[in-house]
């Protein structure tokens, strides 16, 4: 397999993901915004789990954290939980056809947001608004032109 | 587990479980060291100067579209902002005419009473970086920072009022707490009678806390800072009480104020310059009378003002209009007030629009 042909991709398309979390949008589209990086992280997760681990997503989380302003180690736990679900489910997950990969990240991101209202529950912090559920689904909608332009981008694919 | 997986696997299995365990238990920490004892200043700090690059790209497509923008408006549309600019100008120099008579009245009526002295304030206008930060928290990223003079605790407003401080300061860009942060408190005043209260950030609005259910606090009464605390200056108004009602103990009132500042909308901001100024033993609430909050920030005009005594002598001339420089004396305050109450030593039409002179009120609370 042509594992780690574009070494740089992954650096890369993580910094695009933090950028695109910054990104201003119209206060009516901000609470759509989806959760590039988890998408991101999660397409790494499974193509190549090598280098991407729970310490990679920890201390991305970190970097996420700090990038955004967020509550420090918020990220890195929500991140952690999906690395270590996507691990466990990894060779299942892998052969899924398309569709029904991205109900599963849809799933997962779901999950995602579970823990972190708890979180901000639980810590004291505002919850976000319930605008904020709708972001798995747009999230599950986004994953297959994401899958499909991260392996054309790592394979080196053309057309 | 998968049913392939042998004793091997299980193993790994569980070695998995734990190294994720111990990441949670370390997020956890984190979390609760960062959001209870803040003692992650320091490194958040360093990491956000880390983060500075990230923040100027994601900020580039918002400016590269107001350029745009810029560009593509039309000559009518042009005219018409402009004299719509002009409208305003001419009204608010209207009114900061008639502010600065009654600025000079109030600094003479102040230096016969042997007020405090005041401290003049300087401003400086800062562009937003328009990015957007994690959404539960109400911070705001400037484009200027120590590079451009900017200091840590620095009380940033804007057209309409308060809107933050500065709570760190990079070498060219900062962050702003806005008022509405959970973090954030201010203390703040009733500018029609000078009650003094604490206004906390509740996530996306403000509230007032432990109204005590005898004040006179109304729904629509103005607040402003107070300058309790010495961290924001006296007199620029935090926001409107939009509703009040009893908090659970029913001992208390809980009021909900509507933000002065534009908190979502607007590019710029004004940046108060500190000035250090001694702070005197405070006296009990005082003649927040001659206040009009919407006068507070004059445009570029440094605003003058002392502590509790609010905004009205907000203008420039009044730091050099003669006035008493002794130091004010707790004492003294008290003893200010029935001269003032007395309608007729309250002449002063030309005392901004809104302007009241409610000290019997102010009198007949407890």
């Amino acid at each position: 397999m042509s594992r780690a042909r574009r070494p740089w991709l992954l650096p890369v398309s993580l910094a695009v993901a933090l950028l695109l979390g910054l990104l201003p949008l119209p206060q009516i589209l901000q609470p759509f915004r989806p959760y590039w990086l988890a998408l991101v992280l999660a397409y790494w997760l499974l193509e190549d789990h090598e280098r991407v681990g729970l310490g990679f997503a920890f201390a991305l989380g970190l970097i996420a954290d700090i990038v955004f302003g967020a509550l420090l180690g918020e990220q890195a736990l929500r991140l952690c939980v999906m690395t270590f679900i996507l691990q466990r489910f990894r060779p299942q997950l892998r052969f899924f056809p398309l569709p029904q990969q991205s109900l599963a990240i849809g799933g997962l991101l779901l999950n995602d947001l579970i823990i972190a209202s708890a979180m901000h529950a639980m810590l004291g912090e505002p919850v976000r608004s319930w605008l904020w559920w709708w972001t798995p689904l747009i999230g599950a909608v986004l994953w297959p032109p994401l899958f499909v332009a991260l392996d054309a981008l790592r394979l080196g694919r053309k057309g | 587990m998968p049913p392939y997986a042998g004793p091997s696997a299980a193993r790994e299995d569980i070695a998995g479980t734990l190294r994720l365990l111990v990441f949670l238990g370390m997020a956890i920490a984190l979390m609760i060291a960062d959001s209870r004892m803040g003692w992650l200043r320091a490194v958040r700090a360093q990491g956000e100067a880390v983060a500075q690059p990230l923040w100027r790209l994601a900020g580039l497509p918002a400016k590269f579209g107001q350029s745009v923008r810029d560009e593509a408006v039309t000559r009518t549309q042009l005219s018409e902002e402009n004299r719509k600019l002009r409208n305003a100008l001419l009204v608010n120099r209207a009114r900061l005419t008639r502010l600065q008579t009654a600025a000079v009245e109030n600094a003479r009526l102040r230096g016969l009473l042997g007020a405090t002295e005041q401290a003049g304030l300087e401003v400086q206008l800062a562009p937003i970086l328009d990015i957007s930060l994690d959404p539960t928290r109400q911070r705001l990223v400037l484009d200027v920072g120590a590079d451009q003079g900017v200091t840590m605790g620095q009380a940033v407003i804007d057209a309409g009022g308060l809107l933050g401080q500065v709570i760190d300061v990079h070498g060219d860009t900062s962050v702003v707490l806005l008022l509405t942060d959970p973090d954030h408190a201010v203390p703040v005043a009733v500018a029609r009678n000078g009650i003094r209260l604490v206004a906390y950030g509740r996530g996306d609005r403000l509230e007032l806390a432990n109204v005590p259910m005898s004040s006179d606090v109304k729904v629509g009464d103005v607040v402003v800072t107070s300058g309790m605390g010495g961290r924001f200056p006296p007199g620029f108004p935090v926001g409107t009480i939009a509703k009040l009602q009893p908090n659970e103990s029913r001992a208390f009132l809980v009021g909900e104020l509507t933000p002065a500042a534009q908190l979502d909308r607007g590019r710029d901001v004004l940046l108060l310059k500190r000035v250090l100024r001694p702070t005197p033993v405070l006296p009990p609430p005082q003649t927040a009378a001659t206040t009009d909050p919407s006068l507070a920030p004059p445009e570029g005009d440094s605003a003058t003002a002392s502590p509790q005594t609010t905004t009205a002598a907000g203008i420039s001339d009044a730091a050099e209009s003669p006035l008493q420089n002794a130091p004010a004396p707790p004492s003294a305050a008290p003893t200010t007030s029935p001269p003032t109450a007395t309608p007729s030593t309250a002449p002063s039409p030309t005392a901004a629009p809104t302007a009241t002179r409610d000290d019997p009120v102010r009198a007949g609370r407890p």
